[in-house]
């Protein structure tokens, strides 16, 4: 926004403009459009495709309007019989190549290619000539290749060099023998690189797990939210006949751009797994028998009135609002507070001190205007994938960004300071910081680290600046500890703490109350109730978890079992685990079944209705919980909608404001003395839920294959680091 | 004297004669009724009858599951599911046809880029069962191999107005 606006002419309307804007992002915002292939708002300009050729009074030729910066005055004609010759000869020279095989590809129906062909294209070809066939690569199981359609837009190979940050396709060869290639062979690893599908103007690049499945003229097109990170990043679900067919982002600049991760595109996959529960199931003498919902419920309904307030749960942090509002109302009505959301944490000791709701502690989208980050215990990679993304941008503009962390993950940006220690130490490298920042520690917590004065932390003196704990960080053993340094460090030097929080909704279910110690909004509860390491109740519920993968490895499964009478799981699928530890299964509708409400890192509540049928007798698990409720004479739960209980919900969360920075007292925070092994903090990207575990495609990923999430890429070039 | 003639073409039954008269004409008249099923009218090899899908000469299914007679279809007659066959290739799993539906319009005939989904000239068959009326992909191949030969020199013949 520097210097004057000034003024053009486009087909006869004058416009404004900033001085060195194209003239493409002037005729955009103005709807007046120019047909192009290789320009896309996000990446840079390239010029390659000459599709927008428009005529431009006083230039002896026709221009490129997405690399051509308006001048005063200037007078263009989009529409002109000059500049659409110009395109027509463009578009004749792009169809030389091309194949003729629309009816069998993925893009026909919504093909940039094929609508521009449709305007541009001459009915009949002049060219006699043998056309390019181009062998296919290999890229792994998410992207699809036909490399004989390529137009050579380069659009994939400017999003590994600007976006993912590392440089997976190029372009080799020129002229008639150009092609997009992976330098050796190698597959499309980034976490980010299905978006390559959506960049793809032409089938070169498609959706391999969609590959023939479906037309896109034949889909309805629902928009939902993400429900595998804490970003809640925005889609659309495309649906046939009830069944989702395929995932694709919904622009939102505020939390995903135009970007969506691979987890929350191809996960669609597990929704229909071999091991969904389609029906609700009771064990009788050790055998499971299928009920009726009415039977399973009623049954349900008898165990937990015989236990009394001797009940617990163990609710997963991606369940909705409305089933975390419901099950607080179900407890608050039994009298009991043993229910907790916090599966993988292991240090409880002040969790008086944890915010209401966890959160960024800043909008997403204001990530990339920090200044200073310190990153502890985190690969943001692949816990949230976007908000890497958002860090990459920062970093490339000028933002230090430093890391505690006991493996140096490859962030594919440039990180100003590195702290690479065991786990065990990373309080220590924090004490430490603390210290180097001038700040002073009580002789108490001092007194435990050896502390190394030596670092600094002077970038996080520039506002703004953030503190993020990553969700590592809040499995670690020490995690009380490691937040009060954090909350030290971060009073010391102005920044802003956060967290990078786990599953979809933590917010959300905190809000809701799914806490021992806290009911809705953060109200303190008068009995404080077990947390998910010393919880051992009569009747136990499990709501969408599967006991081995989604807890901590400290918790004492088999202990929690054998304290339980009754093991009732809200569940979409029935593993062995789980059928082995449950003896009430009720099957429950994944996030594509159920209507409800994500509550993001940055505290956006973002509803969302159901996309696609029920698989079997599954049912929205607020219902099922409401149904639950009615049984057990719970008053005011005739909720008609997910909209009646979010409306309450909301109610009771409104006055709540997004605050990290609790007060401290630093004896209430231990240290606790057990060692930390990364290999138990860590979680691997395609191991983060129910639903991504079952995704075929996902699963046959390098990544998935590599014990260590992130340790499949090699280190980026410094070109790419620098973001040249 | 009107009511007279009334009287005598009354009792003559002159009315009665006259239509037998009709009828006596044609009954020395060219006959022009078809003695269906022993006789059949000619039939045009434009005829949309009963469905086919067509197979290349060495057996491979024509069908490339674009889908676009699905679209064209203003019966919403067709369904069609398709995946990616063992070889890559892109075919159906699923191609019913409801005939009870089916408004024999011609239009998928059209759409169809490969010349798979064609109208053959049969139109003599009935149903007996509920679900019969769905002709899947197995019955629409076996029409389409059984007249074949049929289907092709149709084409053939209609190939120079297309």
């Amino acid at each position: 926004m520097s210097g004057k606006r000034i003024n053009l002419e486009v087909n006869g309307v004058t416009l404004e403009a900033n001085p060195g804007q194209m003239l493409i992002e002037v005729t955009d915002k103005a709807d007046i459009y120019i047909p192009r292939f290789c320009y896309h708002e996000k990446l840079s300009i390239a010029a390659n495709c000459r599709m927008c050729l428009v005529e431009v009074e006083g230039a002896n030729k026709p221009v490129p309007a997405c690399s051509t910066p308006v001048a005063p005055d200037m007078k263009v004609h989009t529409r002109s019989a000059y500049a659409i010759a110009a395109q027509k000869a463009t578009m004749e020279f792009l169809l030389i190549n091309h194949p003729l095989d629309c009816p069998i590809c993925d893009q026909g129906g919504e093909c940039e290619l094929q609508d521009l062909a449709m305007g541009y294209g001459r009915d009949v070809s002049r060219f006699a000539e043998g056309k390019r066939s181009v062998k296919d690569e290999n890229l792994g199981p998410l992207v699809s290749t036909d490399m004989t359609r390529c137009i050579h837009c380069t659009r994939c190979v400017r999003f590994g060099e600007e976006i993912a940050g590392i440089q997976e396709l190029g372009t080799m060869g020129r002229g008639e023998h150009m092609r997009i290639s992976t330098y050796v062979a190698k597959t499309v690893d980034h976490e980010l690189s299905g978006n390559i599908i959506d960049l793809c103007p032409v089938g070169a690049l498609n959706n391999k797990p969609y590959r023939f499945a479906a037309r896109a003229w034949e889909m309805e097109q629902r928009a939902s939210i993400a429900p595998h990170d804490c970003v809640g990043s925005n889609i659309y679900a495309h649906v046939l006949r009830g069944m989702v067919k395929r995932v694709v982002p919904r622009p939102n600049e505020a939390v995903n751009e135009t970007w969506l991760s691979d987890r929350d595109r191809f996960s669609y996959e597990g929704i229909y797994s071999k091991d969904r529960l389609k029906v609700p199931m009771v064990k009788e003498n050790g055998v499971w028998q299928e009920r009726s919902w009415e039977d399973a419920l009623e049954h349900v309904a008898l165990k937990l009135r015989q236990s009394g307030a001797d009940i617990g749960a163990l609710v997963s942090p991606s369940s909705t609002c409305e089933e975390a509002w419901l099950i607080n109302r179900l407890f608050e009505h039994a009298g009991s507070a043993h229910l907790d959301s916090r599966l993988r944490r292991t240090d409880f000791h002040d969790q008086n001190n944890d915010p209401v709701y966890p959160s960024l502690g800043v909008p997403i989208a204001e990530l990339e205007q920090q200044q200073g980050v310190l990153l502890i215990g985190s690969d943001l990679r692949c816990e949230a994938p976007i908000l890497a993304h958002r860090l990459r941008k920062a970093a490339l503009k000028g933002c230090k960004v430093a890391v505690v962390n006991a493996i140096d993950y490859p962030y594919l940006f440039p990180v100003a300071d590195t702290h690479i220690v065991e786990a065990d130490d990373w309080c220590a490298t924090l004490a430490g910081l603390v210290v180097a920042a001038g700040g002073e520690l009580p002789p108490a917590v001092a007194a435990k680290f050896e502390l190394d004065p030596s670092g600094s932390v002077d970038y996080l003196k520039n506002a703004p600046s953030l503190i993020l704990l990553g969700q590592m960080a809040q499995r670690h053993p020490a995690f009380g500890m490691l937040r009060y340094l954090s909350v030290v460090l971060a009073k010391l030097t102005g920044a802003t703490l956060g967290y990078v929080t786990d599953g979809a909704n933590t917010a959300g279910v905190s809000l809701a109350g799914v806490l021992p110690h806290r009911s809705v909004g953060g109200q303190p509860r008068s009995e404080v109730g077990d947390t998910v390491l010393s919880m051992r109740p009569k009747t136990l519920l499990l709501f969408n978890v599967e006991s081995v993968t989604d807890l901590s490895d400290q918790i004492d499964r088999n202990a929690m079992r054998h304290a339980a009478e009754t093991v009732v799981a809200f569940t979409p699928y029935a593993p062995d685990t789980l059928l082995d530890d449950a003896d009430v299964l009720l099957p429950i509708g994944t996030w594509a079944e159920t209507s409800g409400t994500f509550v993001n890192v940055a505290g956006l509540w973002q509803s969302f209705t159901g996309v696609a049928n029920p698989v079997g007798l599954a049912r929205p698990a607020w219902k099922v919980l409401r149904v639950l409720a009615n049984l057990l004479k719970v008053p005011d739960t005739d909720y008609e909608s997910s909209a009646a209980v979010l409306t309450e919900m909301r109610e009771h969360c409104e006055s709540v404001l997004m605050n990290n920075m609790p007060e401290f007292a630093p004896a209430e925070s231990p240290l606790v003395e057990r060692p930390a092994e990364i290999s138990e903090l860590e979680i691997s990207l395609y191991q983060s839920d129910n639903i991504v575990r079952r995704a075929t495609a996902l699963q046959n990923t390098q990544q998935a294959a590599n014990e260590r999430p992130a340790s499949f890429v090699s280190s980026p070039t410094e070109e790419v680091l620098s973001g040249g | 004297m009107r009511r007279l003639i009334q009287l005598l073409k009354t009792f003559t039954l002159w009315e009665l004669l006259k239509g037998l008269q009709l009828t006596l004409r044609a009954f020395f008249m060219r006959k022009v009724t078809v003695q269906y099923p022993e006789e059949k009218t000619p039939q045009s090899s434009r005829f949309r009858g009963l469905h086919a899908l067509r197979r290349y000469p060495n057996g491979e299914e024509r069908c490339i599951a674009c889908k676009l007679c699905e679209a064209v279809c203003p019966a919403l007659a067709i369904t069609i599911e398709s995946e990616a066959h063992d070889d890559g290739t892109r075919r159906t799993t699923r191609y019913d046809i409801d005939l009870f539906k089916c408004v024999y319009c011609g239009f998928c005939e059209e759409a169809c880029p490969v010349d798979a989904i064609v109208e053959t000239r049969i139109f003599e068959y009935h149903m007996e069962e509920r679900g019969e009326n769905i002709m899947t992909k197995e019955k629409l191949l076996a029409v389409g191999d059984k007249h074949e030969a049929t289907i092709a020199a149709d084409r053939a013949e209609d190939a120079k107005y297309r």
